[in-house]
């Protein structure tokens, strides 16, 4: 199975007294849809904040395609390829879409902004995700609905040409239609050669796009598998208890 | 319910193929829908000034005359300009309550540095300029570094530069100003023919940006507007320019010994700070920001965008901008007075902004805006001191105006809102 994309090893990170995540491991294949799964608190918005740069990590190693890397920044992270969509979408309602999609990042000649180049790539970028659920690329975000604008949101992080996307809950303010059609977009993104994260409390979302699942317990990974070689049920006690028959976390009591 | 969701899904689906043109009628069907939509544009301010222009004619005839024309864009000025600093400020959704004496401030340092100093035109007006600069860096760092709201920093400054204003006039001197190039740009007028080459420049520089923009588009295979509704938008400009242009090189003086004729001064000074502020706002990276940080702020931080440096250079902008209105209130008045920039100087610029169709809730503004809401203000000014009516009716008339112009602002707001 090829180098990982993304490789941690051994990640601690604490604020002050409290350490969240302990001894973390964490792989990502490119062409593949990672599930990072956990109860709240277990550590799965720290990790993805590790891997943005937002949060420094206080040991352990980074390695972006075989190759150790130092992410201080978010700004260090989108040079190594990394985008992250995050659940509140961070949007602005009265710019359009190709605004939106270049904020921060306009193409210029000059002085002057390059507005039919940006709305090409725009464009391009859309229709290489197969998305045909927006009418116009000169639309305001205001106007369209919850699943529209979550396609904007990971188009756009698509557009820089990123090699790991990491969702943050893609679906939870989602209806069910929506919800597929972002599913469809999560499944797309893999099957186009990226590599990526999907934040998930919906195990109904995780079995139906994932390849993978990682299972954060307490801020410690209790076990990464193949989607296909678990069983709901499996992954819902490893969830909540750390372990489940061989799989998950050695038993803390014998160490004890 | 998951049966009704799929059906919206499937009607979302046939009505992606993106419908770019149908044609003219399209266009207009397109419009309304906008309108609508409640995205009214500049609608609520032409509408207001054609009402208006009808009912001041009819109530005084002597409102529509070119001599009143000329009178009216001469007025409008320094409203028109620090309206238009206002709207950088409104497209963050702050506000500057210190517009209106910054002005004053400004008009005395340029009336100080010109009649008691006897210094040039242009060193006044580039102190005057940079006073503005200086204000606006104060104002934007107190909002923008330490954090106080927008209303109360520039509220305090409101009473702070009436004090400066005084003290800078000692204690209420009215200073004259004298100098030749101040005093033309509210009181002289353009030779007929430069108002016309002017005016024909304009024109054929719109209609040339119009081309280029929409001949790039279509070379890229990008939607682009129908040709018809480029020549409709050239030629509806041809005529208004030509219209205004004609009306004002018309004799106005009633006296054979002088003649009074020609587009006002302060006409193309205006003009040439409309383009200046559409083009950052519209076509500069730093245009487009302001709007991200009207729109929400956090998206704009995690774009990457300067936020505070944004917030500081809107009040800037909005400062020095003031400051160029009170230039034109010291040449318009020909003097300084502590009263200059005061009373409700500052109310109707705001107005100006919002009856333009700026909101006052941020992200939501254009410089022409103010334009076309200081023409409305001017306009009820103007024709109700025609008519005669007490400055008590003129008050309440401009009150009510803005609160209408507000209503609209919050309707649009809650119709897009539930449109989406």
């Amino acid at each position: 199975m090829g180098t990982p994309l993304l490789e941690l090893r051994g990640i601690n990170k604490s604020f002050g007294p409290v350490q969240v995540l302990r001894d973390v491991a964490f792989t990502v294949h490119p062409g593949e849809v990672t599930a990072l799964v956990g109860d709240n608190g277990a550590g799965k918005s720290t990790l993805v904040k590790c891997i943005g740069g937002i949060y420094p990590i206080d040991s352990g190693e980074y390695l972006m395609e075989g190759k150790q890397v130092h992410v201080h920044n978010p700004r260090d992270a989108a040079s190594h390829g990394v985008e992250i969509v995050y659940q509140d979408l961070a949007l602005c309602d009265n710019l359009d879409i190709v605004q939106n999609m270049f904020l921060g990042r306009e193409r210029r000649s000059g002085m002057i902004l390059d507005e039919p180049t940006m709305e090409q790539l725009a464009q391009q970028t859309l229709a290489s995700l197969s998305v045909r659920t927006v009418k116009s690329v000169r639309q305001r975000v205001a106007s369209l609905s919850g699943g529209q604008r979550q396609t904007v949101a990971i188009a756009k992080a698509v557009l820089w040409n990123s090699k790991l996307v990491i969702l943050d809950e893609p679906t939870a303010a989602l209806g069910v239609a929506q919800t597929q059609q972002v599913l469809e977009l999560v499944r797309r993104l893999a099957d186009n050669g990226l590599a990526v994260v999907l934040i998930s409390h919906n195990m109904n979302d995780v079995f139906a796009v994932s390849d993978r699942i990682a299972m954060l317990y307490l801020g410690r990974m209790a076990a990464q598998v193949k989607t296909s070689d678990v069983t709901h049920s499996q992954v819902v006690e490893l969830i909540t208890s750390g372990r489940s028959g061989a799989l998950g976390l050695a038993e803390e009591g014998a160490a004890a | 319910m998951s049966a009704t969701t799929t059906n919206s899904y499937e009607a979302a689906k046939v009505a992606t193929p993106a419908k770019d043109d149908g044609g003219l009628w399209g266009y207009l069907r397109n419009y309304g829908q906008r309108v609508r939509g409640g995205d009214m544009g500049a609608l609520p301010a032409v509408l207001g000034l054609i009402v208006l222009s009808v009912i001041f004619s009819v109530a005084q005839p002597s409102f529509f005359t070119a001599f009143n024309f000329a009178n009216l864009l001469t007025q409008a000025g320094p409203i028109v300009v620090i309206g238009m600093g206002l709207v950088f400020v409104l497209l963050l959704g702050e506000i500057d309550l210190s517009a209106g004496y910054a002005s004053g401030v400004c008009a005395a340092v340029l009336a100080i540095l010109l009649t008691t100093h006897g210094f040039p035109w242009y060193v006044g007006v580039a102190a005057a300029v940079v006073t503005g600069v200086v204000i606006g860096l104060l104002l934007g760092f107190l909002v923008a570094k330490v954090g106080i709201p927008s209303f109360v920093v520039t509220l305090a400054a409101f009473l702070a530069f009436q004090g400066t204003v005084l003290w800078l006039l000692k204690e209420g001197t009215n200073i004259s100003v004298r100098d030749e190039v101040i005093i033309s740009l509210e009181n002289e007028f353009m030779p007929p023919m430069v108002g016309w080459a002017l005016g024909a420049l304009t024109v054929l520089g719109f209609a040339t940006t119009q081309l280029i923009q929409q001949r790039n588009r279509r070379r890229r295979g990008l939607p682009a507007l129908l040709w018809q509704v480029v020549a409709f938008r050239v030629i509806g400009l041809a005529v208004l320019v030509g219209l205004v242009v004609a009306v004002l090189n018309e004799e106005r003086s009633r006296n054979a010994l002088f003649s009074l004729k020609g587009v006002p001064i302060v006409v193309p000074v205006v003009g040439v700070l409309l383009l200046l502020w559409t083009f950052v706002l519209r076509r500069t990276a730093f245009g487009r920001h302001i709007y991200a940080v009207g729109g929400n702020r956090e998206a704009a931080r995690r774009a990457g965008i300067a936020v505070d440096r944004i917030r500081i250079s809107a009040f800037v902008i909005c400062s020095a901008m003031a400051a160029v209105g009170g230039i034109l209130a010291a040449s318009m008045a020909r003097s300084v007075d502590p009263n200059t920039g005061g009373s409700n100087v500052l109310l109707y610029a705001v107005a100006a902004a919002v009856i333009g169709g700026t909101s006052l809730f941020g992200g939501k503004g254009r410089v022409l805006d103010a334009v076309l809401g200081g023409l409305v203000i001017t306009m009820i000014i103007n024709g109700m001191g025609l008519v005669g009516w007490s400055s008590a009716y003129k008050y309440i008339a401009t009150g009510i105006v803005l609160l209408l112009a507000a209503s609209v602002d919050a309707f649009s707001r809650r119709r897009s809102a539930a449109s989406s």
